[in-house]
């Protein structure tokens, strides 16, 4: 007999005795000087999501700045080729304003600012994908916007932080403890209860205390609503399976959300393998973390006996976090959703196949779900469909690549 | 032995109880020990021995570079109850003050029950709210152990009625909204937060966040029963050459501190 929990069940938080539990994971571990500031936001966000005028507003801007609906684009080439012959399709975020799925959480939750009536956001970013979404909507709609971006990524990513400092953001390098993703958290963790009067904090994922793992989630639902919609209309059935990457988890909960109460609909997260989950240099929070609370949430995390968190590694800052999404942490003990490991050498053969094959040059984070689905396509053969989404562009990452595949050397010029 | 005790025994005295701060572990296991004994013989009435922890989110610099070297040189949380244990030893409280993560990895009922054995009064959870989970007050109710809540001044008076009701030992009010460290003022809003907060329980309120010097703590003392100092000592040990000048710089600013808490 089957005892696992009714899949029905999982997105039960915003019925559950305790806002904001999903199972066991999620709830609120922060400061009592937080708790006002969160309970603000839950109260403004439930009052929101049943006013016409706000959600109006909301389609108006997806749609006329946005860009929405992204297109679901068949990769024909990277599915026969690449994939096991398998029929892969492409759910372009990367084709949204700013460049990843990050604009569509960043636009809702700056309403939510505006009705508030805080005149200031602050917030985390990885890659910088979510710190230019969040400077973005701060210039469209006249907010202070400070962003805290670990002093490691600044480098890495030294093109959105010229991106964000153009928007009229201010960026603030983060030099303490791993100086990545988990330690700007902190800091703008830090301003945030030294500001709040002030200030709102858009936080990036799906992580973080309630009630920013449900709100990002629903602000990020319609990823999956378009493209369950899309794929019916082009293939007349839904997909075997959706493939996502998984760092916080922003964009997984986002396609996966619709396909939930679809059984036979397979959901895989692809975690950042780094080195390989072996070598211990990698960011494969589910596939090799354990339950516990960082970041006010109760989820998986990369920890050691003590309970300190290990710093991860991957080559794709996005995704460089030792944590991850609490409703991730309940699909993954419930079975509806499975989480696998792809390891950078893998990623970055599927942004090469991906640029070759079908002339899109992805995210090095969205490249793991490429890698993902084409493990799939071997898998399940070419009678399968398989969904990916592709929630962001390469332009990024093009210095990354370059260094990957030796087009550059060490000092930056083209290599002859 | 409730921290309670060291509250009574202060008010016995007609003043307020100077609570210290020191994480364990930093500059060494050792060398804590002996720069809380210190601060105790110099006049501290209470201490919180900090756990170190790789993501402390309401700390500011001056702890964080003090708990990352504690954490470097691989200080554990069997060390910290070794410190309690020593520290106990002296007569005074030792509370430990903890994020959460560490004792949940440790185990809520092991941790009580291991607290309990090393001497210790109980435990401040900075990001662990009365309502945020079931396991700890259970588990520190069966060992007799406090369970010290924070109050903000962005508490609602629900809030701080829920929190106060939770607490044992004593209440732990935050002055300023922000992160630890040393501040030239204290923050207006620490007498109405603890005016509010004594309105909902019977149980001595201390007030932290900011406080440096004798005069910040008189301040304080005219309206709260308990001043805690954290950052200010920690500054003393990192910015010292050696352990003895650290330790002397510790006692030192405990005394003037422990003057602040006496002047009416």
């Amino acid at each position: 007999m089957d005892t696992r929990p009714d899949p029905g069940h999982v997105l039960s938080a915003d019925r559950a005795d305790r806002p904001g539990r999903f199972g066991p994971y999620g709830g609120r571990y922060v400061p009592e000087a937080l708790i006002a500031a969160l309970d603000e936001l839950d109260r403004e966000y439930t009052a929101a999501k049943q006013d016409p005028a706000f959600t109006s507003e909301l389609d108006h801007l997806l749609t006329t700045y946005t860009g929405r609906p992204t297109p679901v684009t068949e990769a024909a080439r990277f599915g026969a080729e690449a994939a096991g012959g398998a029929r892969v399709l492409l759910k372009r975020e990367d084709l949204n304003h700013t460049g990843s799925h990050k604009i569509n959480n960043v636009l809702g939750q700056a309403l939510l600012t505006k009705r508030i009536g805080k005149p200031r956001v602050i917030a985390e970013t990885g890659a910088g994908q979510h710190g230019v979404a969040t400077a973005t909507a701060a210039a469209l709609m006249g907010l202070e916007c400070v962003i805290y971006m670990g002093e490691e990524d600044t480098r890495r990513q030294a093109l959105n932080v010229a991106r964000m400092r153009l928007l009229g953001a201010t960026v603030v390098p983060v030099t303490t403890g791993s100086r990545t993703l988990k330690d700007a958290i902190n800091e703008a963790l830090r301003d945030w209860v030294t500001n709040v009067a002030t200030t709102n904090y858009v936080f990036g994922t799906v992580a973080g205390p309630h009630p920013f793992p449900t709100l990002v989630r629903d602000l990020q639902r319609i990823i999956g609503v378009e493209a369950r919609q899309q794929v019916l209309d082009l293939t007349g059935r839904l997909p075997d399976a959706v493939a996502a990457c998984v760092g916080g988890g922003s964009n997984a909960i986002g396609i996966f959300h619709a396909f939930v109460d679809d059984p036979d609909v397979a959901l895989y997260g692809f975690e950042a393998g780094g080195d390989g989950v072996a070598t211990g240099r990698h960011a494969a929070t589910i596939t090799a973390g354990s339950p516990g609370v960082l970041h006010g949430a109760r989820s998986y995390l990369l920890q050691d006996d003590m309970g300190q968190t290990i710093e991860s590694h991957s080559i794709s800052a996005g995704l460089d976090y030792p944590g991850v999404g609490p409703e991730h942490a309940w699909l993954k003990d419930t079975g509806r959703a499975t989480y696998e490991p792809v390891d950078d050498a893998d990623a970055m053969e599927a942004f090469r196949l991906l640029c070759r094959t079908e002339g899109i040059i992805p995210a090095i984070e969205s490249s793991h779900a490429l890698a993902g689905a084409r493990r799939l396509g071997e898998r399940l053969g070419p009678d399968a469909t398989i969904l990916v989404n592709l929630s962001g562009r390469g332009d990024k990452d093009v210095d990354t690549a370059a260094k990957w595949f030796g087009l550059m050397d060490e000092s930056g010029e083209v290599a002859p | 032995m409730s921290t309670t005790v060291a509250f009574e025994k202060a008010r016995a005295e007609g003043r307020a109880a100077l609570v210290g701060y020191l994480p364990a572990g930093y500059p060494s296991v050792d060398g804590s020990i002996t720069a809380i004994r210190a601060m105790v013989e110099a006049g501290v009435d209470a201490v919180e021995i900090g756990l170190p922890y790789s993501d402390p989110l309401i700390d500011g610099p001056v702890i964080q570079s003090a708990v990352d070297a504690a954490l470097k040189a691989g200080t554990t949380t069997t060390d910290v109850l070794r410190v309690v244990e020593a520290v106990a030893a002296t007569g005074a409280p030792a509370v430990v003050m903890s994020y959460w993560n560490p004792l949940d990895r440790y185990g809520a009922a092991a941790f009580a029950r291991d607290l309990a054995a090393a001497g210790g009064s109980g435990v401040i959870t900075p990001d662990l709210t009365p309502d945020a989970d079931d396991s700890w007050i259970p588990a520190a109710r069966e060992h007799g152990l406090d369970t010290v809540f924070l109050v903000a001044p962005s508490s609602t008076d629900e809030r701080i009625a829920m929190t106060t009701s939770a607490c044992r030992g004593f209440v732990y009010a935050t002055s300023v909204m922000g992160v630890t460290g040393t501040r030239a003022q204290v923050g207006d809003a620490a007498a109405g937060l603890v005016a509010r907060t004594k309105a909902t329980t019977d149980l001595p309120v201390a007030v932290g966040l900011g406080v440096s010097n004798g005069a910040q703590a008189a301040e304080i003392a005219a309206f709260a029963d308990g001043v805690v100092a954290g950052s200010a000592f920690v500054r003393r040990l990192l910015e010292a050459t050696d352990l003895a000048a650290g330790v002397a710089s510790v006692a030192e600013l405990a005394a003037d501190l422990a003057g602040g808490v006496r002047a009416r």
